[in-house]
């Protein structure tokens, strides 16, 4: 079983602020992490491997930095890494990162491949699915819980609006999985060790033998036009007065509201 | 076609200069800029770590065809167990307001189900229905739910299409766009169109709800986009309106996944915070789970339901299944009330579209303010139970 887990790595975006003057994001010492769900992804394909066998391997598209995530990733005991990084790459939104993933896990090889629900960056949540489609597979997203697994078929709880379906699929498959999934494991001391020493492999534009169209910039359909800050109500009423007064008033707002 | 560089993304780093065949790029008070030699070769556009070199205006199309022949604005309508779901109506609502706009036509797209729901379609607002009542759509399973949508698009070919941010719509929908090379934006608050250039304006939150982004589908058909449940407003429902109902056949879907068991596992309060009309809802600030006892005493005279922040969820005083925001519902009432809540951006997302909204909350500048209709600086220990007396007067109880 050749399991590929995709993890990105992103800004702790609970921490992450907006400068109401320039309108612009304020990243300054905002930790980097690998995405909440991908380690989720990581500890579904880990066990999936200690309870069939095969291998685990993580691949990443990013900055030349994004090597920290594979190195915490190989810490928590995958086995092989990837970084995907060229300047060419720069700029992708879902469509052009899902296609050049797509590109690489297919030169890597896979039975199995597992990404987070969604990235808490963008919160997207598409490039799971438009990854599967290129690959030309089935997929299965907001996974809760994998049932069965052998060489052939899955078989795993899907979250649904009202509940869950029990959904099967023959292997090739790709999956993304949502944190009731399972609890990641924290990387082990000798997991640290070997992700100290571990060669990650690197693989640029060149080496997926594709279009250039089709990545980075020019391969990304949608564009960015401006960002701004959440805005503001601007015909608020500030009730005063003691509590009484404060609650006569409510109580006028809720009838006229009919409320009551 | 110009080539610049966004002076803010800019940081110096000089990359991009070896990158330039024509030394058409210099440093000028620390940030790059293109002078006149420029070839528009586009070599650079990549190098720069940042992205902070872009193209401006004309882009060479990413799609072959003419952008023009695509016309008219999709809403995918969702069903589960032959019932069109809430969210269709609502993008109903929107989809009229942009095909007004655009002066064109407003279709719904029905898979499954059958035609007294296409018709409940029409009255909320379609002109169109393409509907395939096949028996293969009862369950959800992507692969057919795409290669009919996709065949549908590539024939009629409109400029729109819009569907619900659901665990269906975010499943499938993804795929759509992929095989048909375009652009999809997730998640969108509001829509509008820009009048400038007709292109769709899609506004959705970003990091976290912390800022707020426009993003647009300049170069490629159709533009395509997710919206959450209870975000937009319904459009008006009229009985008598008229349209037409197009009959589809689902030929050659593929089907690679067995849906072999569906569970329903909603509790009754889940189900009432999405459906209430009224919502009580509480934080930190409530100090215990004894604060919201007295919300559903509120809430129940109010004829409403009970919400919570994430912080009074975490802290165990009521269930997950009552979180608003973010990581958990997101709601629309006529009338939100929070006690005790900060307002974090995160908790803001779930709720700000709510028609009225009643904040208390013993700090003044506490951000929950700024989306309030009615604000009331004081303790919610002290007004809370005043008003549930209040109330408890005015009904005669
Ligand atoms: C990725 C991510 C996702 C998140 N998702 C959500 C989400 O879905 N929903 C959500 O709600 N949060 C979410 N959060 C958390 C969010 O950032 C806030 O931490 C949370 O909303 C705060 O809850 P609170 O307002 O109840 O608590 P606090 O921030 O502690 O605020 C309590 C408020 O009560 C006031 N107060 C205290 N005592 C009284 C009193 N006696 N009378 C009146 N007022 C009083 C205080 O002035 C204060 O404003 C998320 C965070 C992250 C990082
Ligand atoms: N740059 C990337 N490198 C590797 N995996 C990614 C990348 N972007 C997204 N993913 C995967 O796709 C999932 C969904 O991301 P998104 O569509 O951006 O919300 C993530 O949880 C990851 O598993």
């Amino acid at each position: 079983m050749k399991i590929v887990v995709c993890i990105k790595q992103v800004p702790d975006t609970a921490e992450v602020r907006i400068n109401p003057e320039t309108n612009t994001l304020v990243r300054d010492g905002v930790p980097s992490i690998i995405n909440p769900y991908d380690l989720h992804a990581l500890e579904a394909a880990l066990q999936i491997k200690e309870k069939i066998g095969g291998t685990v391997t993580a691949i990443t598209m990013g900055p030349p930095q994004a090597e920290d995530a594979l190195r915490e990733a190989i810490a928590m005991g995958v086995d092989d890494a990837v970084l995907l990084t060229d300047r060419a790459f720069a700029g992708s939104d879902t469509w052009a990162t899902a296609y050049t993933l797509a590109r690489a896990v297919s030169r890597i090889g896979y039975d199995l491949i597992l990404c987070g629900k969604q990235a808490i960056d963008g919160d997207t949540a598409q490039v799971g699915p438009e990854m599967a489609e290129f690959l030309d597979i089935p997929h299965i997203a907001y996974v809760k819980a994998i049932d069965d697994i052998n060489d052939r078929v899955i078989r795993v709880k899907r979250m649904m609006e009202e509940g869950y379906d029990v959904v099967e699929a023959d292997l090739p498959v790709l999956l993304t999985v949502v944190k009731e999934i399972n609890e990641p494991r924290l990387p082990s001391l000798k997991g640290k060790m070997r992700a100290k020493k571990a060669e990650i492999r690197r693989l640029g534009f060149k080496d997926l033998e594709t279009d250039e169209h089709l990545v980075g910039l020019q391969g990304s359909p949608t564009q960015v036009k401006n960002i701004f800050a959440p805005e503001m109500k601007k015909d608020r009423k500030v009730l005063k007065g003691t509590p009484e007064e404060v609650v006569e008033q409510l109580i006028t707002v809720l009838k006229e509201m009919k409320c009551l | 076609m110009r080539i610049k560089v966004d002076v803010d993304l800019c940081t110096g780093c000089e990359t991009c200069i070896s990158s330039c065949p024509y030394d058409a790029i210099e440093m000028k008070d620390d940030k790059a800029f293109i002078n006149e030699y420029c070839q528009l070769c586009r070599n650079c556009l990549n190098v720069c770590p940042e992205g902070a070199i872009k193209e401006i205006e004309g882009e060479e199309p990413l799609a072959v065809e003419d952008l023009s022949s695509y016309k008219g604005v999709w809403v995918f309508a969702e069903q589960r167990e032959g019932r069109v779901s809430d969210v269709a109506f609502e993008l109903l609502g929107v989809g009229r307001e942009l095909a007004d706009q655009k002066d064109t036509e407003l279709s719904a797209v029905l898979f499954g189900a059958d035609s007294s729901e296409a018709e409940r379609l029409i009255h909320w607002g379609a002109d169109r229905v393409y509907h395939c009542p096949d028996s293969i759509f009862d369950k959800f399973n992507d692969d057919p739910y795409v290669d009919l949508l996709t065949h549908l698009i590539k024939r009629y070919k409109p400029e729109i299409v819009l569907a619900g941010a659901t665990p269906m719509g975010r499943s499938f929908f993804p795929r759509v766009a992929a095989r048909l090379k375009t652009g999809l934006t997730a998640d969108c608050t509001s829509l509008k169109i820009d009048p400038e250039t007709g292109h769709l304006l899609q506004i959705r939150p970003a990091f976290g709800g912390n800022i707020m982004a426009t993003i647009l589908c300049p170069r490629t058909r159709p533009q395509m986009a997710t919206v959450r449940p209870r975000v937009m407003k319904k459009g008006s429902y009229d009985e008598s309106r008229k349209g037409e109902i197009i009959e589809i056949d689902a030929e050659n879907l593929r089907c690679r996944t067995r849906v072999l068991e569906t569970v329903k596992e909603e509790s009754e309060t889940t189900c009432n915070l999405q459906e209430a009309d009224v919502i009580v809802s509480g934080g930190r600030g409530l100090g215990g789970p004894e604060g919201f006892r007295m919300l559903e005493e509120l809430a129940k005279l109010l004829g409403g339901a009970v919400g919570a922040s994430r912080a009074a969820v975490d802290e165990g005083w009521i269930p997950y299944s009552h979180q608003v925001g973010q990581t958990g519902k997101t709601v629309c009432p006529r009338l939100y009330i929070a006690c005790g809540i900060s307002g974090a951006v995160q908790h803001l997302v779930g709720m700000q579209s709510s028609d009225v909204i009643i904040a208390i909350n013993k700090n003044e500048d506490a951000p929950i303010f700024g989306v309030a209709n009615y604000a009331i600086v004081g303790d919610v220990k002290e007004i809370v139970p005043l008003l549930i007396r209040k109330l408890k007067e005015v009904k005669g109880q």
